[in-house]
């Protein structure tokens, strides 16, 4: 009522106001991304880890156009090193161009780092936030939960989850999804309450936000960045324990290519030909690295104090 | 006394701590522990007290951000404890506090003109362009430059800060503003600033002020009158110009005398003068008057009873049993 009066517009001001809003919000997200940027290149092994996990994820995509043969037929001898018949990286004991499967295989490891973690960041979000915001019993039910779940170890409960199931990629998803929640569950919980304490949470309150505005505008974005900095890392991580999944079998099944099947297969003949084991199990740990990293970067990029103007 | 805009009757909170021992009785500090005084329309009414002492929990008590335990809270007649969540909403509207710490009662990741602009929005106020102009009103409002709408509070210096957090104040036009030691965090230098732009925007948009503070000189600027805190309870309440000259309790004496002059020649600033030790806890406050323990006029009634709040003329009020019997006693100062 009084405050709205305060401002008696004509229309030729209030659309100079609308467009001078327009253009401080687009500049204010502007500025965001240029500060995270600024202060994320400042980590030169967090930018080397991007490119190169993007050049990956180009490569992957784009498998069925660059690799050269098809990844399930035996183009070559058995065990080929690199160079013979003219396959890059040599075949495997099947005889299968192991480029060719490298960059399929590629795929089905980056799905299962990515999918899994995006998918229990999402639900662990939600019940770290709500068991951290409101506390008492909720928080009780919630987080006894999830200690539960906490009591075996990820890959044991990933194991149990994937192996009572058919064995596939979405089972990998599904089950490595699961086995996660309760971790970054308990780090969403720990930062909400912490933020719950800081004295803007109550300035909102005094000035009249409902709960459902202050999660919204207040606590989650600054509970976010924590996260995402922890759910990168656990990409790798997750890559790695679907590989080992897919090796123990109850993950990808031959003769889809995957960099944790590879492995398996190609430890029947570790001794002939070491290369159809050894590029996969690299690139597991390249790539899982420069997740890593990208989390160190990540770090500082989401940190509104990091940067510096 | 018909033109208060904030009566506070014995007014109590009390927290329940997490207990000893598994079968034990949670122990309860007694934050504040029944306390009552009026707020003038348009005045400014100190509150000052060691810490620990209850200031800030009755400001939080007086917008409702935290329950109390009993006591009644009126603001310009409506009582703010029995209202519902809806006109709990309206009568936040009328009431607004400012922050000790301005950088941590400023959303990190939000600009400041958004921040400014918040209440408006959780209040559904005008719709969101003229929140931007209103809010780039009162940027200029509080002596900032509207082309900081979009900066972060990070950017900023304290006393920019504090600016940007009374303007997020005010946006709402409220009738009273708590101010919880608004400068106590600020360099001496930018606090002279910020106390004049707060008797500035006083008298523009006619507010009542309640200023907590444990810094006396600060408070001796600003405030009609004031209330002195100890342990939980109003020792005194008086015209500030009269507490100052002639404090009645011995405990407004030792903190008044407290206060550093710059006056070579006059009385020295002793810690808290002829007073020993420390604040007693308020999970296990003294019997009988709380000062007992460390006021240099003790009393045997003193560890018996509590003296209550009592007028010694002129709506000075004092809780001592020295100024009980006023005329025949002699004035133990």
């Amino acid at each position: 009522m009084t405050n709205k009066d305060q401002i008696q517009e004509t229309s030729t001001q209030r659309r100079r106001s609308a467009s001078e809003l327009r253009r401080e919000n687009f500049h204010i997200m502007l500025r965001t991304l240029q500060l995270a940027w600024h202060a994320y290149a400042k980590d030169k092994a967090a930018v080397g880890a991007l490119i190169f996990i993007g050049i990956i994820m180009i490569l992957t995509i784009f498998a069925p156009y660059i690799a050269p043969h098809d990844p399930n037929e035996a183009v070559g001898t058995r065990g080929g090193l690199p160079g013979t018949d003219g396959l890059i990286l040599g075949g495997d004991m099947e005889g299968r161009d192991l480029l060719s499967r490298l960059l399929w295989g590629g795929r089905i490891a980056l799905l299962t780092g990515v999918a899994p973690t995006v998918a229990a960041t999402c639900i662990a979000v939600f019940l770290g936030v709500v068991a951290g915001y409101i506390g008492g019993w909720i928080d009780q039910i919630i987080m006894r939960v999830l200690d539960v779940f906490f009591a075996f170890p990820l890959v044991l409960l990933a194991i149990v989850i994937a192996g009572s199931l058919d064995p596939g990629v979405s089972t990998l998803i599904l089950s490595i999804t699961i086995a996660l929640v309760p971790y970054i569950a308990r780090l969403v919980r720990t930062t909400t309450v912490s933020v719950k304490q800081e004295p803007y949470i109550e300035a909102a309150r005094a000035g009249g936000a409902t709960t459902p505005t202050i999660l919204a505008r207040y606590v989650l974005p600054n509970t976010l960045a924590p996260v995402i900095v922890y759910s990168t890392t656990l990409i790798g991580l997750m890559m790695v324990v679907a590989s080992g999944l897919s090796f123990l079998g109850v993950g990808t099944q031959p003769p889809e290519a995957d960099w944790g099947t590879m492995v398996s297969d190609g430890r029947a003949v570790l001794k002939k030909a070491p290369h159809a084991s050894a590029f996969a199990g690299f690139m597991i740990v390249i790539v899982s690295l420069a997740f890593a990293f990208i989390g160190d970067g990540l770090r500082d990029a989401l940190d509104p104090r990091a940067r510096v103007r | 006394m018909s033109d208060s805009l904030v009566k506070v009757r014995s007014l109590v909170k009390h927290f329940k701590l997490e207990p000893k021992g598994l079968f034990d009785a949670p122990p309860v500090l007694r934050a504040v522990d029944g306390i009552d005084f009026d707020v003038q329309r348009g005045e400014t009414l100190g509150l000052v007290g060691e810490s620990g002492c209850g200031k800030s929990t009755t400001a939080r008590l007086v917008l409702r951000l935290i329950e109390p335990t009993s006591g009644s809270i009126t603001l310009d007649g409506v009582d703010v404890l029995a209202t519902s969540k809806k006109e709990l909403m309206a009568l936040r509207r009328e009431m607004q506090i400012v922050f000790q710490d301005p950088l941590s009662s400023l959303n990190p990741r939000m600009s400041v003109g958004t921040s400014i602009a918040e209440p408006l929005r959780f209040h559904r106020i005008a719709d969101k362009v003229e929140r931007f102009d209103l809010a780039r009103r009162y940027l200029e409002i509080v002596g900032l430059s509207k082309d900081y709408y979009d900066r972060l509070p990070h950017e900023f210096s304290g006393g920019q800060n504090q600016r940007v957090a009374i303007a997020r104040a005010l946006i709402l036009q409220p009738k009273l503003l708590i101010l919880d030691e608004p400068v106590s965090a600020l360099d001496v230098s930018i606090r002279a600033q910020v106390l004049r732009l707060l008797i500035d925007v006083q008298a523009e948009f006619g507010l009542t002020y309640i200023f907590i503070s444990h810094d006396l000189s600060v408070v001796k600027r600003v405030c009609n009158r004031t209330a002195v805190l100890y342990l939980g309870k109003i020792v005194e309440i008086a015209e500030s110009e009269r507490l100052y000259r002639e404090p009645l309790h011995p405990y407004s004496q030792a903190l008044i005398r407290a206060i550093p002059e710059a006056n070579p020649d006059g009385p020295r600033a002793d810690s808290l003068a002829g007073i020993e030790g420390d604040v007693p806890s308020p999970v296990n406050p003294p019997q009988g008057c709380r000062f007992h323990t460390r006021c240099p006029h003790r009393m045997p009634v003193c560890t018996e009873k509590e003296p209550p709040l009592m007028e010694a003329g002129d709506g000075h009020k004092v809780a001592c049993f020295l100024h009980q019997e006023a005329a025949d006693h002699s004035d133990g100062q």
